[in-house]
């Protein structure tokens, strides 16, 4: 009797609707409103590398160890390093890092022994273009620069 | 004899690789009687990577990513098989905070996955609704996990001996906070689902499976389940300490996509039970296992197999002594489960093929692999 009655009054189907309802609540809008605003990135977010200067001389951190390059799966990192006949220490010359291979598993961040790899909260590395995604020291240095728009 | 067009009987019918119904890029030829189908073959390797082949050129860390990339929905449970498999090889054990912390990541992805699954499913028969509702919940999952490890999808969370990451600050409130929350919300998506005549027309008595034939098929996990046999790794062979923990294992009888559903919903629910008494057992102390920097096993060979949501995970893992695995052979369940789609679509309706390869829970990432 119970079971005819919910189906003669579509019980069922109103008691779904019925939370649908309940959602319709502006306090329960839960999508981001990119561009508009920016989401918060969590702090250990795996995004755009970085290779780190040092704060107050500006010099690279990098001691071109070549340890990022050997840690990562697909081979991208590419260190170029010359010895300085001064000091007798290999410097840093060129660092290239293609973007377009990499999955950001943190592997190369993780072999870096002075911490001068890092990924970053940065997200918004699309580039029109192949090569724009191989990056070279001075990008990895500054940061990407996305548009950003005003509404 | 020639046929005349009202005799001629059977169709064949292409469905996919680019149905939406197929949950990525499966094709299945259907033999079609009118609406009825005599027959299915699935035809896999559309996303074919190779993934197997990449292991046996990285090192052991180095493969660690990749598995992530097989069954992206579970990505955490793939990565917890791996390094377990791994582990076994090395003989090594992961310190007591690092197993705890990977019980409630992985369940979290068992709960994901399982949300995932319903969104899907639901969609896949016309409710629209849950899908957003499941994804407004896995959110808070994937922002636990870019929050504890970086990363959202491919998460890449656990390494060979333990953790990589530490907790952050004000991961158990998040996770604690989560488990209040989900247990109502799966209470909506029942009062959505589990009473509503549509729902239950369109799944009850599609795609049975019973018990004997899951054996016979290997199928596991949630089809399992849902036939009756209670089988469940987590219990049955316990590893990184679940036999510490108390939870039951849902079960149903009558091994149709009703069932399965219900199975699952169920499982989301003791899923939070087992998260909530993770969150007690945190104890400080080590993460990371005694493990060399360049992971060299002894020459020999392991087999893990772990309960992903999907079903039984399995991964063996043969060294010949050198950095790189001489062969890593991933048992993907899905891909498995995916067999039984011709004994559950024969004899049903053309419309039911949908619901059965919705109901079976595959990722063709892992089906292809
Ligand atoms: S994040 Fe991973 S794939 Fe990308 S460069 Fe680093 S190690 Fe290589
Ligand atoms: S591991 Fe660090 S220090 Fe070494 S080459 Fe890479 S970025 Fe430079």
């Amino acid at each position: 009797m119970r079971r005819f009655l919910r189906t003669v009054f579509l019980i069922d189907l109103i008691e779904g609707l019925w939370v649908t309802f309940r959602t319709q609540h502006p306090r329960n809008i839960c999508t981001d409103q990119y561009p508009r605003e920016r989401p918060k990135i969590a702090e250990r977010f795996r995004g755009a590398p970085r290779l780190n200067n040092h704060p107050e001389t500006g010099e690279t951190l990098c001691i071109a160890c070549n340890l990022c390059a050997i840690a990562c799966p697909e081979a991208l990192i590419v260190v170029s390093s010359e010895r300085n006949e001064k000091t007798k220490r290999k410097e840093l010359t060129d660092f290239t890092y293609d973007l377009s291979r990499c999955m950001f598993c943190g592997l190369c961040e993780d072999a870096c022994p002075v911490d001068a790899l890092e990924l970053t909260q940065d997200f918004e590395i699309a580039s029109y273009t192949r090569d724009g995604l191989i990056w070279d020291r001075k990008m990895l240095e500054e940061g990407p620069r996305p548009a950003r728009y005003k509404f | 004899m020639a046929q005349t067009f009202l005799d001629s009987t059977e169709l064949v019918l292409n469905m996919g690789p680019q149905h939406p119904s197929t949950h990525g890029v499966l094709r299945v030829i259907l033999k079609l009687d009118g609406e009825k189908v005599t027959g299915t073959e699935c035809v896999v390797g559309y996303l074919h990577r190779g993934v197997e082949k990449i292991a046996e050129n990285r090192t052991y860390a180095q493969f660690a990513p990749y598995v992530d990339r097989m069954d992206y929905v579970a990505s955490v449970s793939n990565g917890l098989g791996y390094c377990l498999a791994v582990e076994k090889l090395l003989n090594v054990e992961a310190p007591p905070r690092a197993q705890v912390v990977r019980v409630i990541l992985t369940e979290l992805n068992r709960i994901a996955s399982h949300l995932i699954w319903l969104g899907t499913h639901a969609l896949d028969l016309g409710a629209i609704t849950p899908l957003f509702y499941v994804m407004r919940e896995r959110e808070d999952i994937l922002n636990i996990y870019e929050k504890y490890c970086g990363a959202r999808l491919t998460t890449h969370a656990f390494r060979i001996g333990g953790l990589q990451y530490d907790l952050y600050d004000g991961f158990e409130e998040e996770v604690k906070r989560f488990c209040d929350i989900i247990g109502p919300r799966v209470d909506e998506y029942e009062e959505l689902l589990t009473g509503n005549r549509i729902w239950i027309a369109r799944l009850t008595n599609v795609g049975v499976l019973n018990a004997e034939d899951c054996k016979a098929y290997g199928v596991t996990g949630p089809l399992l389940r849902a036939a009756g046999v209670k089988w469940d790794l987590r219990k049955a062979q316990p590893y990184s300490g679940y036999q510490h923990y108390d939870f039951e294992i849902p079960t149903r009888a009558n091994g149709d996509s009703y069932d399965r559903y219900i199975v699952r919903v169920q499982e989301m629910r003791q899923a939070v039970r087992i998260v909530r008494q993770a969150l007690d057992r945190i104890e400080p102390g080590p993460i990371m296992a005694k493990v060399a920097k360049v992971i060299k096993p002894p020459v020999g060979e392991a087999y893990v197999s772990i309960e992903a949501p999907k079903g039984e995970l399995g991964y063996f893992v043969v060294s010949d002594g050198s950095t790189q695995p001489y062969r890593v052979r991933v048992r993907p369940p899905s891909f498995i489960n995916l067999q039984a789609v011709d004994r559950m679509a024969r004899g049903s309706l053309i419309a039911d093929v949908c619901a059965i390869i919705g109901t079976i829970d595959i990722v063709l990432g892992e089906v292809d692999r």
